[in-house]
């Protein structure tokens, strides 16, 4: 693959394309859309935006291209401002959720696009739109029109346009958003290959934490116009900061009680639970992801509860169990062995190791 | 947004296309098709076949002097609607949602009056003792009265005023189909907003172009009323000539033969502009 592509690679692999936010924010009359962000892109890092609609993470990225100016704060790319420069001078790829490939031009002529904006010599424009060609595996459908295109390979040309002159930056907002799943697993993967050969940094905005998880090294999750936890996919998963991150990323029971010495987390019901520390205090809310429960026979160590119903998913089981003082919980539990599970109605005891349990403040 | 071709959604009940078009086929062939033959009837028989309307009409210069005039007035309507209507148009489709109601209100605005009432409100403000004249004088910057009416001045300050409604809703309707991504893309691939209008923009929005000046065109050379009343000696159009030919003559037979050879002429140049740009511009699905 590598021989295929010095046209545009032998430069972006030289991993460039540092980005620093600095206290971003995009103020309206009677809201902040953006509310002062920091996040510093390593070059060549693929770093998610996540969150719901609405949280600030598209607004964010048309500051970075320049089409929305912003109230505060600076915009640095590989150590410059660009904050003040019009998009057109940013050198920045920018790839949009329906597509938004010219009508009116031929793939090759979307593609050679940029090229022409820069005034290159039409050879060196042919050599390097048919290296974006190959390297979107688009060879041969140069002459068609967009119209005759599929979903997919219409994501493909605008991933060719925005590569073929060599960006400092990659912003991408929802790319695969309107491709159906089985396509939009396959692009994923196109991405992560992209991104690996050409070291280009990528910003990337989507709401759907999978794709997040997956794609990034790693991901700002944003919720009303602030980065509320910035990290890994694992940091997130594991390590959630706050009671927002728990119940976005993933599924998680959020117990509500207090830590008692020498007695663990006691919830408000009155059911206690094993905590990794055990000096009593601030902390109010626990989080326990479904999986890191176990059942176990009742009468044995655990807390004493009953399976209020199930969930048969495959290759795993889905159980609710109540415990003491009416909380219900939710457990996964991997379908390994016929006799670990449990019936509707049945006693059961839930093992958890403290290690696995997460304590914040609410 | 996928390449999908053919209908959008399924019709709830089953006919074909021949079915769907019938009441349409019938209005027309009522009002329009049969009207029209008669004309052409008029135009040919007078107690048997004959083409003596049409030699009359070839030996007199005056007749292609009016053709002329029709024609250059009403490509030069069609022009200046399109140079006063674009900007307005792509305003109309960049601005707010307020703004935009607001201008569309202004744009309609001159079609809650006659055309009649208008054309005499222009030679009320034209005229030599009009407003125009009397403020031009009244600062100095005229001794006399400059002259805005009974001229071509006078033909198209009336006649842009009527059409260009009929240039910008089709521009506007054409340029806030386009996706305000294509240009933001078109931008942060290098191109200056100059550039990226000539590239992306203009070429998006030649099917509104076409569109709104086959319409502003097609009203033009129909056009009586203004002609008549703001032209002069210079802007004697064909409609002038029929309405003549009818009211002062009761010649309807040659009445009819100019008014198919208007029809003839206009056209050939449709079928001649359509051939040059592809009639898919000017169907509006470039």
């Amino acid at each position: 693959m590598r021989n295929e592509m010095p046209a545009i690679g032998a430069e972006a692999r030289r991993r460039r394309g540092a980005v620093v936010l600095r206290a971003l924010a995009k103020r309206y009359a009677n809201f902040a859309a953006v509310d002062g962000i920091d996040l510093e892109l390593a070059a060549g890092e693929f770093v998610t935006l996540l969150g719901p609609s609405g949280s600030g993470k598209t607004t964010t990225l048309m500051m970075v291209a320049g089409f929305t100016p912003p109230s505060e704060g600076d915009i640095l790319l590989e150590g410059r401002s660009v904050a003040a420069l019009a998009p057109e001078r940013r050198n920045i790829g920018v790839v949009f959720q329906n597509y938004a490939l010219f009508p009116h031009m031929s793939v090759e002529q979307n593609v050679g696009f940029p090229l022409r904006m820069r005034n290159q010599p039409s050879r060196t424009i042919a050599e390097k739109v048919a290296g974006a060609l190959r390297l979107v595996r688009l060879e041969g459908l140069g002459g068609r029109m967009p119209k005759q295109l599929s979903g997919g390979q219409q994501q493909r040309v605008a991933f060719a346009r925005a590569l073929v002159f060599d960006p400092d930056l990659l912003l991408m907002d929802e790319p695969l958003g309107a491709l159906d799943k089985n396509l939009r697993e396959q692009m994923q993967f196109e991405l992560k290959r992209l991104h690996a050969e050409l070291g280009v940094t990528i910003l990337y905005v989507t709401h759907d934490q999978e794709e997040a998880l997956t794609m990034s090294d790693r991901i700002a999750l944003m919720n009303g116009g602030r980065i509320v936890q910035l990290g890994t996919a694992e940091d997130l998963y594991e390590r959630p900061n706050s009671r927002f991150v728990a119940e976005f990323i993933g599924e998680s029971n959020v117990i509500e009680g207090r830590l008692e010495d020498g007695a663990g987390f006691v919830a408000v019901g009155g059911a206690r639970f094993p905590a990794p520390c055990q000096k009593a205090g601030d902390p109010t809310l626990m989080v326990v992801r479904p999986e890191k429960f176990s059942l176990a026979p009742p009468g044995t160590p655990g807390i004493p509860g009953v399976v209020a119903g199930l969930v048969y998913v495959g290759d795993f089981t889905r159980y609710l169990v109540d415990v003491e003082g009416g909380l219900r919980l939710i457990v996964k539990v991997q379908n390994r062995r016929t006799a670990d599970r449990a019936r509707d109605g049945e006693r059961v005891a839930l093992r958890l190791d403290p290690a696995d349990a997460r304590l914040l403040n609410a | 947004m996928a390449a999908i071709p053919g209908r959008r959604f399924p019709r709830p009940w089953r006919s074909g296309e021949g079915l769907l078009v019938l009441p349409a086929l019938l209005f027309y062939l009522a009002v329009y098709l049969y009207p029209l033959s008669r004309i052409a009837a008029w135009s040919l028989f007078e107690r048997g076949f004959t083409l003596k309307f049409y030699r009359e009409l070839l030996d007199e210069p005056m007749y292609f002097r009016a053709l002329g005039n029709t024609l250059e007035i009403s490509f030069l309507s069609t022009a200046l609607c399109l140079l006063l209507g674009y900007p307005l148009a792509y305003l109309m489709a960049t601005t707010s949602a307020r703004a935009r109601s607001a201008l569309m209100v202004l744009v309609l605005i001159p079609f809650w009056t006659s055309i009649l009432v208008r054309t005499f409100a222009w030679m009320v403000i034209l005229g030599n003792n009009g407003m125009v004249n009397r403020t031009l004088m009244a600062l100095g910057l005229t001794g006399a009265p400059v002259k805005l009416l009974f001229n071509m001045l006078g033909v198209q300050i009336g006649m842009v005023h009527v059409l260009l409604p009929f240039m910008v809703f089709p521009l506007f309707a054409v340029m806030s189909g386009i996706d305000p991504n294509i240009l933001r893309v078109a931008r942060s691939l290098g191109a200056a907003p100059r550039r990226a209008f000539r590239h992306v923009f203009l070429p998006l929005s030649l099917p509104g172009i076409a569109a709104g000046c086959v319409l502003v065109f097609l009203l033009a050379v129909g056009f009586y009323v203004t002609p008549a009343l703001l032209g002069g000696p210079g802007q004697i159009t064909l409609a002038t000539m029929i309405e003549m030919q009818i009211n002062t003559f009761l010649n309807w037979g040659f009445a009819a033969s100019l008014g198919i050879v208007l029809l003839l002429v206009v056209g050939g140049i449709f079928a001649a502009f359509s051939t040059l740009l592809g009639i898919g511009r000017l169907t509006g699905e470039a």
